[in-house]
């Protein structure tokens, strides 16, 4: 079980992977603030303390204080200040962070806290005795520490001394203490880079490769550091300085540095440096060629920022459209222009709305996409998000005046609680949902974040209201909706429950939230459909339907996500067989292939196959709901959905141009004959009444159906061997997934998700698309059985085509094992390099394969459960004893195993 | 720390064993049942202090004494271990009878700096050693009746009416009227007079200034470090009103998280609320802590009479709900419960299985 350092000030701080970088305002500190220390000297405790505020509202985590400071009593400073800010909720509420390289400061400092803080530092510079004995009184007092790579010989400045110091710190501080190993922070010590000091060249990179090692053993411990260190020799420039913070901590960061002090309020933002100035920052922070110091000093001054060049930065950006003004301001966290340019936007759109729902969503989306890339930092989000509210603030008035032009005044349509659950404080999507909401005539009172499910309860029988929305964005807020559901049939609640965030699903609330709570729970996709489901909650003339569908479709998730269950009643396999698909079989005359036998298809054109994707399932991936081409114009994800399908197509362009793919197909062709549920397969030039050279294993349809609707099985769909008719079924392998993993390898080490999802996706939308491909051309030319059939992609992806492809493993035929006598049939692995695993799982996984079958009334069908009967005979047909057949079969099985 | 032998190993073995197999009872108010003796200033004094000072008294801890007779001693409810033990083990021992499992010592002001109030600060160790010294002789004769049934002394710590973190000046929110090493010393030597009286735990509770509990916390594992051994500690913390925060302005969980690092025997809340009201914080803890899960509310809140008038039943109508949602592990009552109270809560939880902890890191366990 993974351990988390579980912090706090007034309030918790868990330091979850979710953080992804956990930020400490650097600023309330007097050995790096020269403003902060000249309040501190001359005793403005008021102004000291407005720049801890400061910090937390730009989005620090927990704060650092330092006051090493010869002129200062420093113990006397450090309980005054803690003391002070202590008694502000605002800042309080988060963890404090004691900082002294005296250790009757940081006692001075711990015997204020009540929250759980952190010591920063410790470290065996006075050697192992004392080590420990601080490190007994950090867990006395009951905090976390910050252990320092330092120790008897000194500072650690190569990669292999601060792993090894640290390592030694581990070890003593686990074994002779018990000390808990989620409460050590490593500080693998920054030191400046680009000093003119040859020895000093590789710092940055002697740290961010201890990060590496160290993360990789001891996953639990965290790794800080002070980040400005690193810049220290272009103190003065603060473009440059920010550009290598920024660089330093995008590497640092992917090596797994997950905390560090930095000023919360500048970060810049990686994708955005200057091309150059971010090639050169990045030769220095990777020393990465010799002279990289140089050449980051030819162009640093250009950097310098002079009085009045802010101003012309600015113009230049005040150029563009207004809507990419207003994403530019929220990617930049720039308020200064953003009423002017929400007003703008406000002329040009037919609502007040569509600003909201247009470019200001625009916005955060790429906000949120940079933020999950580890390209924009907390801060930065909440700048963002702040930029948002004053659009939106500007905006309400209009929203309002526009609700009374159009429409009934009188009354609301229901009054909504909402609530970002306890432990989550992420609110811009529930805002946006308020938002909406409010537009839309409904009453909603807002509780904020962090909310307790006592204080939603309780707000929701004060208010009377008439329904409940929570919202989270953390995977743990899914667990504490869950609870809130449980508290609210525990008191005995009535009003409808909403369910909304990025984490949540459908899946969820059906399987984790809705059994909780016996009145309606639903979940809302996102803003767009937050309205349709308030009103349909608490229209009288609709609740009931709508309800009666949403349970309707819960219980269905939940049926899907039961490994089995009592299905409905089956049939007999007896009655099944009887009830089988049948055809005039004297009178059918099965095509004959055109190409009997293998034929093999090496390096197959991929710029031919993207003809043929199916994107729904692609956008589906990406969890973007609608018809494709229609979601590219969608009013709510159209935007998000175009910029995808921008860069999916940017990527088949490489793709296919770079060759990072190759396509490899295989088909064959053999006569065949139905035996009972089997289908015989002959060699292309059997001798009458040669042995087959194969036999098909297939699964038969158990259910109660009226006497002319068959129970499917596929061997149904080839003609009986004592029809004498002669029949022919045929099977395919194809992968377009040869040299993905070194691409997929090359995305993962760049923390580029995005691409690496984006590949795997493609690759797999790639082998479909051969698929579909191939079957046309089997249609057409190789089975030849419909020469002239001309269709659309579109009437290809609807099935409009004679013949089916089944493939092992999925409904019509889902048993996986008939997946090696297919391969064994078509010598699969050596044409294709498909292996199959030993469960029969194809590798690389961008592969399809399957079963082609002629008949004109051939059909795609959902075999389903299967009872005991034709279990123990199929196992029989197998050679396989029960309890093998019963493990293959385990979803399918449509009773209970003894 | 944790690797510090138990004091009394054989009793945290019983005491283990008995919190694997059910949930156990705590005891309920005890200034609730001493207002039934209506007790005057002399039955306070007693004897030994009805000259106005403490008879008993060396000359020179002078200061104090001078101090006792300008001042009432009535409410000083702790004394009356001194004065009145009858009364006290009295009260103990119906709370026994009533089926408690564990009784807490009379010893909720028994620091120098509460006691400091009535001019009795010298008298601390002596109250906490012979309030332990009666729960336990209590306890023992309860065992020896029933010896399938073990009970236990739990050894009060109580705030102290001071708060480290606050400011009691609204000028100077900085300003503090005791230090951290103020608490501390008047925690070690109450800590040190309830194990030196046979306290089998020690619980921190009633804890609405979490700094406080910190001192105490840090002070008692020092102690433990001196003497060699330790005994399990016991934490209960205070949600003041419907906020949901401490009075030092903590949420459940972050309150939690300050604690933790104790490693204590169990983490709850009492005092302040009924059940009713406590049962969310509770179940925050129930859903995070590494150790056991206490809770001993008050019978409601105050009326306007400043009087709690929960009855029994639908106190232990609610309690039975937090022990069958698997919340807790020991249960009993603060403020305004009496024996009956206490007789229908351990009837409402005796067939609920106790609360399993989450995580197999539960240091008292190992």
């Amino acid at each position: 079980m993974r351990r988390y350092t579980r912090l706090s000030g007034l309030e918790p701080l868990v330091l979850t992977p979710e953080l992804l970088f956990v930020n400490v305002g650097e600023r309330t500190n007097v050995t790096g603030s020269a403003q902060f220390k000249k309040l501190i000297k001359e005793e403005r405790y008021d102004e000291a303390i407005d720049v801890a505020r400061q910090q937390v509202e730009n989005g620090a985590q927990i704060i650092d204080i330092n006051m090493d400071e010869g002129l200062i009593d420093s113990e006397a400073a450090m309980t005054r200040f803690v003391n002070l800010i202590s008694s502000e909720p605002d800042i309080a509420r988060v963890p404090f962070m004691i900082d002294s390289s005296k250790w009757t400061v940081i006692e001075a400092g711990l015997r204020c806290l009540q929250g759980k803080g952190i010591v920063n530092s410790i470290s065996m510079k006075e050697g192992e005795a004392q080590f420990l004995e601080y490190a007994r009184k950090v867990q006395q007092y009951g905090a976390a520490a910050v252990v320092m790579a330092f120790d008897e010989q000194g500072q650690a400045d190569t990669c292999a001394r601060k792993v090894e110091i640290c390592s030694r710190a581990y070890e003593l501080l686990t074994r002779e203490l018990d000390f808990p190993p989620e409460d050590i922070i490593f500080d693998p010590n920054i030191f400046a880079v680009a000093t003119g000091i040859e020895e000093h060249n590789n710092y940055a990179v002697d740290f961010i490769e201890a990060t590496r090692e160290l993360k990789k053993r001891f996953p639990d411990c965290h790794i800080s550091g002070g980040v400005s260190n690193v810049s220290f020799s272009f103190r003065g420039n603060d473009t440059v300085r920010e550009a290598i913070h920024s660089v330093f901590l995008y590497h640092a960061i992917k090596a797994g540095m997950d905390m560090g002090i930095v000023n919360a309020g500048s970060l810049a933002i990686y994708d955005d440096l200057d091309p150059e100035l971010r090639e050169r920052v990045e030769d220095v922070v990777l020393n990465r060629r010799e002279d990289s110091t140089e050449r980051l000093l030819e162009i640093a001054d250009n950097y310098r920022k002079k009085k009045g060049e802010a101003a012309v930065e600015t113009i230049a950006w005040r150029e563009i459209p207004v809507r990419e003004r207003l994403s530019h301001a929220l990617v930049h966290g720039i308020d200064q222009y953003v009423v002017e340019d929400t007003e703008e936007a406000r002329q040009l759109s037919s609502r007040p709305l569509d600003v909201i729902e247009g470019p200001l969503m625009d916005g955060m989306n790429v906000v949120g996409d940079l933020f999950g890339a580890g390209k924009m930092f907390l801060p930065q989000v909440v700048k963002s998000a702040r930029v948002m509210k004053k659009a939106v603030a500007y905006l309400l008035p209009f929203i309002e005046e526009e609700k009374l032009r159009t429409g009934d005044m009188g009354k609301n349509n229901g009054k909504i609680i909402m609530a970002t659950v306890k432990g989550d404080v992420h609110d811009i999507g529930k805002n946006i949902v308020a938002v909406v909401l409010r537009c839309n005539n409904f009453e909603v009172i807002d509780l904020g974040v962090m909310v307790p499910a006592q204080k939603i309860l309780e707000a929701a029988i004060a208010e009377n209201a008439d329904i409940i929305g929570l919202s989270g964005l953390i995977t743990p807020s899914l667990e504490e909706m869950s609870q809130v559901a449980r508290e609210m049939q525990r008191q005995n609640f009535h009003i409808p429950l909403m369910i909304g965030g990025a984490t949540t699903s459908r899946a969820h609330t059906a399987l984790k939230i809705e059994p909780h709570y016996k009145s309606p729970t639903v979940w809302v996709k996102d803003a767009s459909r937050a309205v349709g489901v308030a009103q349909s909650l608490v229209s009288k003339d609709l609740v009931e339907e709508f309800i009666a569908k949403i349970r309707l479709e819960y219980a269905d998730v939940r049926e899907r996500h039961k490994d089995r269950g009592a299905g409905k009643q089956l049939v007999p396999l007896a009655k099944a067989r009887a009830q089988r698909f049948t055809d005039d079989w004297e009178a059918y005359e099965p095509p004959v292939p055109k190409t009997p036998g293998i034929t093999v298809f090496d390096d197959y054109d991929l710029a031919e196959l993207r003809q043929y994707i199916d994107w729904l399932p692609f956008f589906n991936a990406w969890e973007l709901a609608g018809k494709f081409p229609a979601i590219l114009d969608d009013e709510i994800v159209g935007a998000q959905a175009r910029e995808l399908y921008a860069d999916a197509n940017r990527m088949l362009d490489t793709l296919i141009a770079e060759r990072w793919l190759t396509a490899k197909g295989v088909i064959g062709f053999w006569p065949a004959a139905n035996v009972g549920d089997d289908i015989e397969v002959y060699a292309v030039d059997a001798a009458p009444k040669a042995k087959p050279l194969a036999t098909l294993r297939h699964l038969r349809q158990q259910v109660e159906k009226p006497a002319d609707r068959p129970d499917f099985c596929l061997a149904d769909f080839i003609a009986p061997k004592d029809s004498g008719v002669k029949d022919w079924v045929g099977g395919f392998a194809v992968t377009t997934g040869i040299g993905i993993e070194p691409h997929v390898a090359r995305f993962e080490a760049d923390h580029d998700d995005y691409s690496s999802i984006m590949l795997k996706a493609l690759a797999d939308r790639l082998a479909e698309a051969f698929a579909e491909r191939l079957h046309e051309r089997v249609r057409k030319e190789f089975w030849g059985y419909q020469p002239d059939e001309t269709l659309a992609n579109d009437d290809l992806i609807a099935e409009k085509y004679r013949g089916i492809r089944p493939a092992p493993g999925y409904p019509a035929c889902p048993e996986h094992s008939e997946k090696a006598t297919l391969f064994e049939l078509l010598n699969a692995t050596e044409h294709t390099t498909i292996e199959l695993t030993e469960s029969f799982a194809m590798h690389p996984t961008a592969a399809v394969s399957g079963w082609y079958f002629s008949h004109p009334q051939s059909q795609y069908f959902v075999v389903g459960k299967l009872s005991r009967d034709q279990v123990e005979d199929y196992a029989k047909r197998k050679g396989w004893s029960r309890d093998v057949a019963e493990r293959w079969l385990a979803p399918y099985l449509g009773y209970e195993v003894e | 720390m944790s690797a510090l032998p138990w004091l009394h190993p054989d009793r945290v073995a019983l005491l283990e064993q008995a919190l694997h197999q059910r949930i156990l009872i705590l005891d309920g108010g005890m200034g609730t049942m001493l207002q039934a003796h209506e007790l005057d200033e002399s039955s306070f004094r007693g004897d030994r202090f009805e000259h106005g000072h403490d008879g008993h008294a060396k000359a020179d801890e002078g200061n104090a004494h001078e101090h006792a007779d300008s001042c009432d001693l009535k409410g000083n409810n702790d004394l009356l271990t001194l004065t009145k033990p009858d009364i006290i083990r009295g009260v103990h021992t119906a709370y026994l009878e009533a089926g408690a499992d564990l009784v807490e010592t009379n010893t909720f002001n028994s620091t120098r700096v509460s006691q400091a109030d009535y001019g009795l600060q010298h008298l601390a160790y002596e109250l906490n050693l012979e309030g332990a010294k009666l729960a336990r002789a209590a306890c023992d004769d309860m065992t020896a009746k029933t010896p399938d049934k073990p009970r236990f002394v739990i050894g009060v710590l109580g705030p102290t009416s001071r708060t480290a973190s606050l400011s009691p000046d609204v000028n100077d929110p900085g300003f503090r009227n005791v230090t951290f090493e103020e608490l501390g010393e008047n925690y070690t030597e109450s800590a040190n007079g309830l194990i030196d009286g046979g306290a089998d735990v020690i619980m921190v509770e009633t804890i609405f200034d979490t700094l406080n509990a910190k001192a105490a916390l840090f002070a008692l594992s020092e102690l433990f470090h001196q003497r060699g051994a330790r005994v399990p500690v016991m934490i209960s913390g205070t949600i003041t009103d419907r906020s949901g925060r401490t009075l030092s302005g903590q949420t459940a969980e972050a309150f939690y998280y300050s604690v933790a690092h104790a490693r204590p025997l169990s983490v709850g809340f009492n005092c302040a609320l009924g059940a009713e009201d406590l049962r969310p914080h509770v179940q925050t803890l129930a859903s995070i802590a590494e150790s056991y899960v206490s809770t001993h509310p008050n019978a409601g809140l105050p009326n306007a009479f400043g009087e709690y008038d929960e009855s029994p039943e639908h106190m232990a109508g609610v309690i039975g709900g937090f022990a069958r949602d698997g919340l807790l592990n020991l249960v009993g009552g603060c403020c305004g419960t009496t024996p009956a109270h206490i007789k229908a809560i351990a009837e409402a939880v005796r067939d609920c299985a106790p609360r399993v902890i989450p995580s197999a890191a539960h240091a008292e366990a190992a």
